[in-house]
């Protein structure tokens, strides 16, 4: 390529490419996330009120779980209909904890108000903030690898192992909603004032958690980028796209899967445990199946197939969320619906899946044009 | 009617006893024996339903018999799972080649080169290509291919991969299911030689219905019929034998295929 | 005992209307892969048509809403099958999402058209009451329900053993490209199946109508559930969607009385692994011997 270049008249078609090189690179993909991490640790703290930064940490939440989703569905191939289930263990263990803190040595208060009389068992080991974090993440690592194992080992898998994710959202909202005592019920656990020891109310909180869940989100990107391009990521593809030839590689493709999916219910998790303090609640609404299936949609919407697509359809179809159901509520069901038969129906690749498709498009314009290029130059020199 | 009745005295890799297989009432393979040599070159072959692939399903663990045993080096086989199956050493290709389309040539072979690795080791970066992939890119010669997905590749080509995928797990026995069906007639050459080459170092069972290619390659052949051994032989012992010509052709008044080319 | 007793027709009814549900998604699930997650408003849908007739005939609402609710459920499962699903052939994980975006585009119509607040079919009067019998009683209601599915059950049964059509379907099920070659209009036969599975979920919904309220959620509480019906009954067969319905819906019934109906969904969840373990396709396979 660089000889061809070579021998064409620098001029003309050196001209645009400065700009368009730089456009090039911040297209790659360290140059993506060098972009994106500008933006969302500098532009968006300066430029967003309380209020919207509030929001934007919440969507990043969002975007942590579309994560491991795009890593377990997009790369993997396993459609998990229960992300809510690994999300809502996150945040019930980071609740417990704010609440048990909140309460100093007393019962927290929507126990009072059920007739709970002592701590139950289950709260004791929450008061420990760091026995509260590492339960975020290690119960749904530990949860996601016991289930995968069990399913996965007995090759149920596609539309079973989907079916199955859900059942399993929707049998944790009716546990949660009828604990009443232990849970918060339909209600869940809300009314937070404090985190180590800071106010959550004040902007300076919230504006360090926004930081923390953005940084979050940029580690366990890296983390799952690694994945996907080491040969575990080539090896998930493998098992995505003929799980029983894997076999006959020597690997066993339930192991491969078992640890995608624990990845991303940690990640979930991770995602639970950031959003109670950002967002000051944690109920049932917020995990069952349909806040599943919406992060799933989220995560077709911006492209299953990139990372880095799971993590825009998560913030894109939140903030869509936000600004229409403050419009008019129902829209939104339409719109969303609507929406997703639609990029369902014509781009199964999603947002990203059409940047691609466009960059791919706009690379055989500029080789057409330079082969052309050159062709007439050649002739001239003839 | 053992692997030693071929002059080759070496110690049996793979033993098949009295083995069985029923699809729903129906009898796959019916007592089966099968001894193959260490560094043999064994062909199988048999008509239509003869329970050639199923004989080989068995093995590689995809099937699970009704009855019998298969030992590989010592080691039953019967009852293991697939993954385990390679581990020990035994490699199959498929009638219909299966390779991951969305991976390149070299993507697709170091996978299958990187089983043994420890699955943390996994979670690095592939740099550069290993000995083995080398060695499968260059006997099957897809060097030149390396980097394209594997997707885009001709049929004869992804047979090729499929075989090269093959070596670089070094397996202890191949089993080829049927590598030229389907190939052109400098494919089944070219396919010829790589059997030839591979066959050298390695113990090797083929699945072929093409006499040609059988008459070119084949030492020792074992033919399957009705799900039973028939008769196990050199290619000469093989072509004469009127029991053979009888299943094989239906009439023995017709000329055995191995003539006709 | 008495408690056991007076919990059967409670849990027989249940499992009456989960086969109801099920039978249509085990055959659009096993003839064309489809995993409908709209099927759950097609429950609905046959709810409403019933609270509708009601402003017509009174309460004989529930028996003339009957038929009439497989025609509409039907129909629109039909329309669904032409307009998207025939395109999504072959990615059953794709078709799940898509009409889900589909079942919530329906559920708020049904809130736009009826109102968010639920309604009460009433029953008609020989419907009320209930047969006594080992000193407790048993409501003609549910009775009714179970004749339905059992009735349903036979027709679908007599259907696919019997008709020609029903063995074109089966031809289909079985090995869509055999059937396509050996003459058969495939795509006539997955329309009749979508048609047909539809509109039992539409009589499911009027079943339901004798137990509770309607609402436009209605079906989401049930999609889950009949799903995992074939899930554990396997793919496209009528014996497993029964035997399967049965056990799940009465487990769960007791499991909710026994223990706290909170824990009634783990308990069944755990359970439907448990099984999975020795019958990780279903009760009842159809075997093949392909590589997929």
């Amino acid at each position: 390529m660089t000889v061809t270049l070579k021998t064409v008249p620098e001029r003309p078609v050196r001209r645009p490419a400065a700009p368009a090189r730089l456009a090039a690179a911040a297209c790659s993909g360290p140059g993506l996330f060098a972009v994106v991490a500008l933006l969302l640790l500098v532009v968006a703290p300066l430029g967003l009120e309380p209020f919207r930064l509030n929001l934007l940490a919440k969507y990043l939440c969002y975007a942590i779980v579309a994560l491991g989703i795009g890593l377990a569905w997009g790369r993997g191939g396993m459609l998990t209909l229960g992300q809510g289930v690994f999300f809502g263990i996150g945040g019930y263990s980071m609740g417990m904890y704010l609440k048990l803190n909140d309460a100093g040595g007393d019962l927290p208060d929507f126990m009072v108000w059920s007739g709970v009389e002592e701590l139950p068992a289950l709260w004791a080991p929450f008061r420990s903030p760091v026995f509260a974090l590492a339960a975020a993440v290690v119960l749904p690592v530990a949860i996601a690898t016991v289930l995968g194992l069990l399913v996965f080992r007995r090759r149920v898998r596609g539309a079973y192992f989907a079916i199955l994710t859900q059942a399993l959202a929707a049998a944790l909202v009716i546990l949660l909603v009828g604990q009443q005592g232990l849970t918060g019920g339909t209600n869940g656990l809300t009314n937070f004032y404090e985190l180590f020891g800071l106010d959550l109310a004040a902007d300076a909180t919230q504006r360090v958690l926004y930081f923390a869940v953005a940084i979050t989100l940029g580690l366990l990107f890296l983390l799952a980028w690694q994945l996907a391009s080491s040969r575990f990521g080539r090896l998930l593809v493998a098992v995505r796209d003929a799980e029983d030839r894997v076999r006959f590689l020597g690997y066993d493709p339930a192991v491969v899967k078992t640890i995608t999916f624990a990845v991303a219910a940690g990640m979930a998790g991770i995602a639970g445990a950031l959003f109670v303090p950002v967002v000051g609640i944690i109920s049932p609404a917020l995990l069952g199946v349909v806040p599943s299936l919406e992060l799933v949609v989220a995560v077709a919407v911006g492209g299953r197939y990139a990372l880095g697509g799971a993590v825009l359809g998560a913030v894109l179809m939140n903030w869509a969320k936000t600004a229409f159901s403050e419009e008019f509520a129902g829209g939104w069901l339409y719109l969303q619906g609507a929406l997703f038969i639609l990029v369902m129906t014509l781009v199964p690749g999603g947002v990203a899946g059409l940047l691609a498709a466009a960059r791919d498009a706009l690379a055989r314009l500029r080789r057409r044009a330079r082969a052309g290029w050159a062709a007439r130059e050649a002739k001239e020199a003839a | 009617m053992s692997g030693n009745g071929t002059g080759r005295a070496a110690e049996p890799l793979l033993e098949i006893r009295d083995l069985s297989v029923v699809f729903d009432g129906f009898r796959a393979l019916d007592g089966v024996d099968l001894t193959v040599a260490k560094g043999e070159l064994r062909f199988l072959i048999g008509p239509n339903g003869a329970g050639k692939t199923t004989l080989v399903d068995v093995i590689t663990g995809l099937t699970r018999p009704a009855s019998g045993s298969v030992r590989f080096a010592g080691t039953e086989l019967v009852g293991r799972r697939e993954h385990e199956i390679v581990r020990l050493g035994v490699g199959r290709t498929f009638q219909t080649s299966v390779v991951f389309e969305e991976l390149t040539v070299v993507e697709n072979l170091d996978l299958a080169a990187s089983f043994r690795r420890p699955l943390w080791s996994l979670i690095r970066r592939r740099k550069g290509v290993s000995d083995a992939v080398a060695r499968a890119l260059e006997v099957t010669g897809l060097t030149d291919l390396a980097d394209k997905a594997a997707g885009t590749l001709s049929h004869g080509q992804r047979q090729w991969l499929e075989i090269g995928m093959l070596i670089a797990q070094e397996p202890r026995l191949l089993l080829l299911d049927e590598p030229v069906a389907g190939m052109s007639k400098e494919e089944r050459a070219r396919t010829g030689e790589l059997l030839t080459r591979i066959a050298a170092e390695h113990t090797v069972i083929v699945i072929e219905h093409d006499m040609d290619f059988l008459r070119r390659h084949a030492s020792v052949v074992t033919v399957l019929h009705e799900g039973k051994v028939l008769m196990e032989g050199s290619v000469d012992q093989v072509r004469n034998d009127p029991k053979v010509r009888e299943v094989y052709l239906g009439r023995a008044a017709q000329p055995v295929p191995g003539e006709v080319g | 005992m008495q408690a056991f007793l007076n919990q059967l027709p409670v849990g027989l009814s249940i499992a009456a209307v989960l086969l109801l549900i099920a039978l249509g998604l085990t055959f659009t699930f096993g003839q064309m892969g489809v995993i409908n997650m709209a099927h759950g408003e097609f429950i609905m849908a046959g709810a409403y048509t019933a609270y509708l007739l009601q402003a017509v005939v009174g309460t004989a609402a529930v028996p003339v809403a009957l038929p009439v609710a497989f025609l509409v459920a039907g129909a629109m499962g039909w329309l669904l099958e032409r307009l998207a699903i025939r395109r999504f052939y072959g990615r059953p994980l794709d078709t799940l999402l898509l009409t889900w975006g589909v079942s919530l585009v329906l559920q708020q119509l049904a809130r736009d058209l009826f109102g968010a607040p639920n309604v009460q079919v009433v029953a008609p009067g020989w419907l009320s009451g209930g047969l006594p019998l080992f000193g407790t009683q048993i409501p003609y209601a549910r009775l009714f329900i179970l004749a339905l599915a059992v009735g349903c059950v036979l027709a679908i049964w007599a259907y696919l053993a019997r008709s020609s059509q029903g063995r074109r379907m089966q031809a289909v099920m079985q090995n869509r490209r055999l059937a396509a070659i050996g003459g058969i209009n495939t795509g006539r036969v997955d329309q009749l199946t979508f048609f047909i599975g539809s509109g039992l979920a539409g009589i499911a919904g009027v079943a339901l109508t004798l137990i509770g309220p309607v609402g436009p959620a209605l079906g989401t509480y049930y999609i889950v559930d009949a799903f995992l019906v074939v899930v554990c009954g396997g793919l496209g067969r009528l014996g497993g969607a029964v035997l399967a319905a049965f056990g799940l819906g009465l487990l769960s019934s007791y499991a909710e009385f026994w223990t706290n109906a909170s824990l009634a969904k783990v308990i069944v969840f755990a359970v439907i692994i448990a099984f999975l373990q020795i019958r990780p396709q279903g009760l009842f396979v159809l075997r093949s011997r392909a590589l997929t």
